[in-house]
């Protein structure tokens, strides 16, 4: 939601770095230089030293080189190829009981003392409107630390003639599988982020995300129709070793293959066409109350939208009330300790420590160690999410490290951490879950998405719908929706699957804030079924 | 303002083209400075300044291309610039669908800077913050908001003569007021050029207002209701009407796409006075004097008397298809009646008046039809008077049908869009039979 007049104005600067090229030269772009370290502790201190003398109470930096690239292709033509680096710091400091932040791009000792000097200047002139002084839980430094994400294959480091031949590959199987179109795509993002606090913590961390994809349109010409059918690939939390298609990260059946650690973009894009085939030519979905067997490739955007968002603290405190909105779940429902948001079998985790997952850090990024915490323990509510100055508003005296920027050049507020349904403890696999639906929908990805700015009311659609019938699949149905209240929804759930179907969905670029920023999450599930759910039918004519 | 004057900026242009070898060579050079301030809670939470300015540039020989981007403008990094870009392009496949750079084009001046504008400072944002704080407190509400404003500049050069400048300004200004008890919440928002338009004691009075008077709304049946839109309410479903143009018609998938092939331009498809269209020079919505590619904006009906008239063509699809390569919109103009909206309402006899709508999204790209909400501020109207607030409610409902039931529109008025943040002029409007599908405890 940036302003895109800016870039209508300015397209090339808005296209900037789209590079259709064969091989990628690192050394053109500079592009996987890392922060040089040495110099890193003396940045920091100058910004920090700065800030103290400034009068600052408190005061924590960031230096951040943040690098992104991608690869495009549309049928048999490579669409783009783009990188983008970022190098920069910002400073946040507490002064009169108030917050200012200042970036800059220009990373030296002078620049930093510059910034934080600034930083503290906008404290002390928002001041006389604070009438909440910033209230901080204390954190113990962690001296000199890092934090690495697991990769085990450096996305950066891959040619990008690899990246442009699997592309093809992928285009070139769609189109032979009967595709009319196809776009695919590999996004790559590495932040080599430095911290550092007052409160004595050097944290140096690198973190890493991959984003493939694709999306297949079938057409009838006769009728005019098509239909779509994107990639069940998720984002994740990995280096490119996720494109690896090895056998532990596929799921089959019911209905098609699945994929958890590893995706198999070439399996997934063959299947492709002719299951967009079959939902153009599928019988329109009779409207009414179905029995909903939820995978988690469309699990995750549910889980997002009504437990996710919800919890979040700022939102419940009213400070998103201009634009995402507030919540449902109040303080006082809290509070009682017994507020009922789901069915026993629902409990709701949140972490930011998750393998593979988008959200893992070692550190957040006011400094504090990451964790798991429940949300919703068996149907009841019982936390939120906090950052360092929120945990007292709930009596408590430790932030939850959910603090996030999406650049060096952005304040950094309280974001959401993967946020999960735990699988059950009992055994249950998808087909045994589905033998015992008699009228239901078997739903596969991700689609359309809308909930209400408490987060009450939802309405969200799917990829692949599949019709069951006494216990089996009964094939496609098209036009499926879905629309519940949360708590109501969230009751209804009386299955969830063990751990062995758990898989992890996700988003690439959750947003919140003005101006917006970004940030990337996950969400976890094994596949849950829920009874007596709404759905429309929403084919129209025109 | 701090920025480049054209002169300044076509200095730096000039020494980048002289640098390149290839056989063509864009340049682009852009910055500004924007400023905010947010409030939530009745207290000021964060503010701040920017500046940002930025280079960049494509390189081609023959159909292969490269680009880079650089923020530091001394003569070694713009060398070391062009030399990249270049190399990048020698690396490049061929691509089929590379247009070479236009020549010299014409840019018609277009209204959008305001010296005003670009004159604001941190005191007129903490102003219009503590002013709007005190609305609020002084009626029991809690307000959030969020004023943003930026002064831009943009100038682009080629190796086939193409030069262009020009610089734009931007104000926007929300607010979201709340009753203590949670039980009430009205929204008013403001988007112009010119600072001059911003009347924040305004918006903070309406969005005050519609929080009082949208306390212990009534819950009422979903269903098809006649409906008085406010342009916020209406202008994100009804900007997806642009958001296609031929090739995607052409390759049929798209709702102008027509069963049998070809497209359903010409069609009537909406009410005889729905006309859509976009003109860089109108005073009140102004937009930049170019599109991304170069080609200069300018003025098209794309839907004249419920009818597509025209749709944008890139400028490969339009030489492959043998069509004039009409630039796509850069604002949005809906034309409408005299009526204000107090005028609409008083002439409604029974329907529902929406403030806001809120998280549309695509339910099915074949017939447009979109999902959202209402928010903040959603009343009953009988017999021309609002008589109570009402739950919000779910829609699911398709621009094109929706403006098929077109009952009665009046004067556009200028509207912020977040999603394609273009300016936008809408006409408050009735409709009739607006398809509700459930309701939403939501405040």
């Amino acid at each position: 939601m940036e302003r895109r007049d800016f870039l209508q104005y300015s397209g090339l600067v808005a296209g900037a770095l789209a590079l259709p090229v064969r091989e990628w030269r690192p050394d053109l772009l500079g592009a996987i230089t890392p922060i040089p370290s040495a110099d890193k502790k003396d940045l920091a201190d100058a910004a920090l030293n700065a800030a103290r003398t400034a009068g600052a109470t408190y005061a924590d930096v960031r230096i951040a080189r943040s690098l992104s690239q991608f690869v495009s292709a549309r049928e048999r033509k490579i669409q783009g190829i783009g990188g983008s680096e970022s190098y920069g710091a910002g400073i946040r400091v507490i002064a009169s009981g108030t917050w200012g932040f200042a970036a800059t791009n220009v990373v030296t000792p002078d620049g930093l003392a510059a910034a934080a000097r600034n930083a503290v200047a906008i404290a002390r002139a928002n001041a006389k409107f604070q009438t909440e002084p910033v209230q901080l839980a204390p954190q113990k430094g962690y001296g000199t630390v890092s934090w690495k994400t697991p990769i085990e294959k450096n996305g950066f480091d891959v040619p990008v003639a690899e990246k442009v031949d699997l592309l093809m590959a992928v285009n070139d199987a769609a189109l032979k599988a009967g595709a009319n179109f196809v776009n695919s795509r590999i996004a790559l993002v590495n932040e080599q982020k430095y911290f550092a606090s007052t409160d004595g913590s050097y944290i140096d961390q690198d973190i890493h995300r991959i984003f493939p994809g694709f999306n297949v349109t079938v057409i009838d010409k006769a009728s005019g129709k098509f239909e779509n059918r994107g990639s069940l690939s998720s984002p994740m939390g990995m280096g490119y070793e996720y494109l690896a298609a090895r056998p532990a990260g596929k799921f089959a059946g019911p209905g098609t293959t699945k994929y958890g650690s590893y995706y198999d973009m070439l399996e997934d894009v063959q299947l492709a066409p002719a299951q967009a085939k079959e939902k153009l030519a599928a019988k329109s979905v009779l409207a009414g109350k179905y029995d909903l067997v939820l995978d988690p490739s469309h699990l995750w955007l549910t889980i997002h939208e009504s437990a996710g968002h919800p919890t979040e603290l700022d939102r419940v405190l009213g400070y998103e009330a201009n634009y995402a909105g507030t919540s449902f779940l109040t303080l006082d429902k809290w509070k009682t300790g017994t507020f009922n948001y789901g069915s026993p079998e629902v409990t709701i985790v949140a972490d930011k420590t998750q393998p593979h997952s988008l959200g893992a850090v070692g550190y957040d990024d006011e400094g504090v160690k990451t964790k798991e915490w429940t949300l919703i323990r068996n149907g009841i509510l019982v936390d939120y999410q906090k950052t360092r100055d929120q945990a007292h508003i709930v009596g408590q005296t430790a932030s939850d490290g959910c603090s996030y920027a999406q650049s060096w050049s952005d304040v950094q507020f309280q974001r959401m951490p993967n946020v999960s349904l735990r699988p059950a403890e009992k055994p249950l696999t998808p087909t045994q879950m589905i033998a015992g639906v008699d009228k239901g929908i078997y739903i596969i990805g991700d689609g359309s998405f809308s909930i209400d700015q408490q987060r009450y009311n939802f309405q969200f659609s799917g990829k692949l719908f599949y019709e069951i019938k006494g216990g089996k699949l009964a094939g496609m149905v098209r036009d499926v929706a879905y629309q519940a209240n949360t708590r109501e929804f969230w009751n209804s759930c009386v299955q969830v699957c063990d751990r062995r179907d758990y898989r992890l969905g996700g988003a690439f670029n959750d947003g919140k804030g003005e101006p917006p920023q970004s940030s990337a999450v996950s969400h976890g599930s094994s596949t849950a079924r829920f009874n007596g759910v709404n759905v429309l039918n929403t084919a129209r004519k025109i | 303002m701090p920025g480049l004057t054209e002169a300044e900026a076509r200095a730096i242009l000039e020494k980048v083209v002289k640098l390149s070898r290839a056989d063509a060579c864009e340049v682009s050079l852009g910055g500004g400075t924007s400023g905010n301030i947010r409030f939530a809670r009745n207290t000021v939470t964060t503010s701040g300044e920017t500046e940002n300015m930025g280079l960049s540039i494509r390189s081609s020989f023959g159909k292969r291309s490269g680009s880079t981007s650089v923020n530091q403008f001394d003569d070694a990094t713009l060398e070391r610039a062009v030399r990249r870009a270049e190399e990048l392009a020698r690396l490049a496949p061929e691509d089929p669908e590379f247009m070479p750079p236009l020549g010299p084009q014409t840019y018609a001046p277009t209204p959008g800077f305001v010296q005003a504008t670009a004159d604001i400072s941190p005191d007129y944002r903490a102003a219009l913050a503590g002013a709007s704080i005190a609305a609020a407190k002084a009626r029991d509400c809690v307000v959030a908001g969020f004023l943003d404003d930026g002064a831009r500049w943009s100038a682009r050069l080629n190796s086939a003569g193409l030069f262009g400048y020009t610089r734009s300004t931007d104000v926007t200004y929300t607010i979201t007021a709340r009753t203590p008890d949670g039980l009430g919440s009205g929204w008013a928002g403001q988007d112009a050029n010119d600072v001059a338009r911003i009347d924040g004691a305004a918006a903070a009075r309406i969005a005050v207002e519609k929080a009082v008077a949208s306390r212990d709304a009534r819950a009422i049946e979903p269903g098809k209701y006649t409906v008085v839109l406010e342009p916020a309410a209406s202008v994100e479903l009804i900007q997806n009407l642009l958001n296609v143009d031929a090739r995607n018609a052409d390759e049929g998938r798209s709702f102008l796409s027509k069963s049998g092939g070809g497209t359903r331009v010409g069609e009537k498809l909406m009410d005889e006075r729905v006309t859509i269209y976009s003109d860089p020079a109108n005073p009140d919505a102004p937009a930049g004097p170019w599109v991304g590619d170069g080609r200069p904006s300018q003025r098209t009906v794309w839907i004249d008397k419920g009818a597509y008239q025209n749709l944008a063509y890139s400028r490969y699809w339009a030489e492959k298809q043998g069509k004039p390569a009409l630039p796509g919109p850069t604002n949005f103009i809906m034309n409408g009646g005299t009526d204000s909206l107090e005028d609409l309402i008083r002439s409604t006899s029974r329907g529902l008046l929406v403030t806001r709508t809120w998280y549309i999204r695509s339910v099915d790209p074949q017939t447009l039809l979109f999902t959202g909400l209402t928010r903040d501020g959603t009343f009953y109207i009988e017999d021309g008077q609002i008589k109570y607030a009402v739950k919000n409610m779910r829609f699911n409902e398709s621009p094109v049908i929706m403006l098929n039931n077109l009952d009665a529109l009046g004067r556009p008025v200028r509207v912020r869009t977040d999603e394609t943040g273009q300016p936008s002029l809408v006409p408050p409007m009735r409709i009739r039979d607006f398809n509700f599908s459930s309701l939403s405890d939501a405040v």
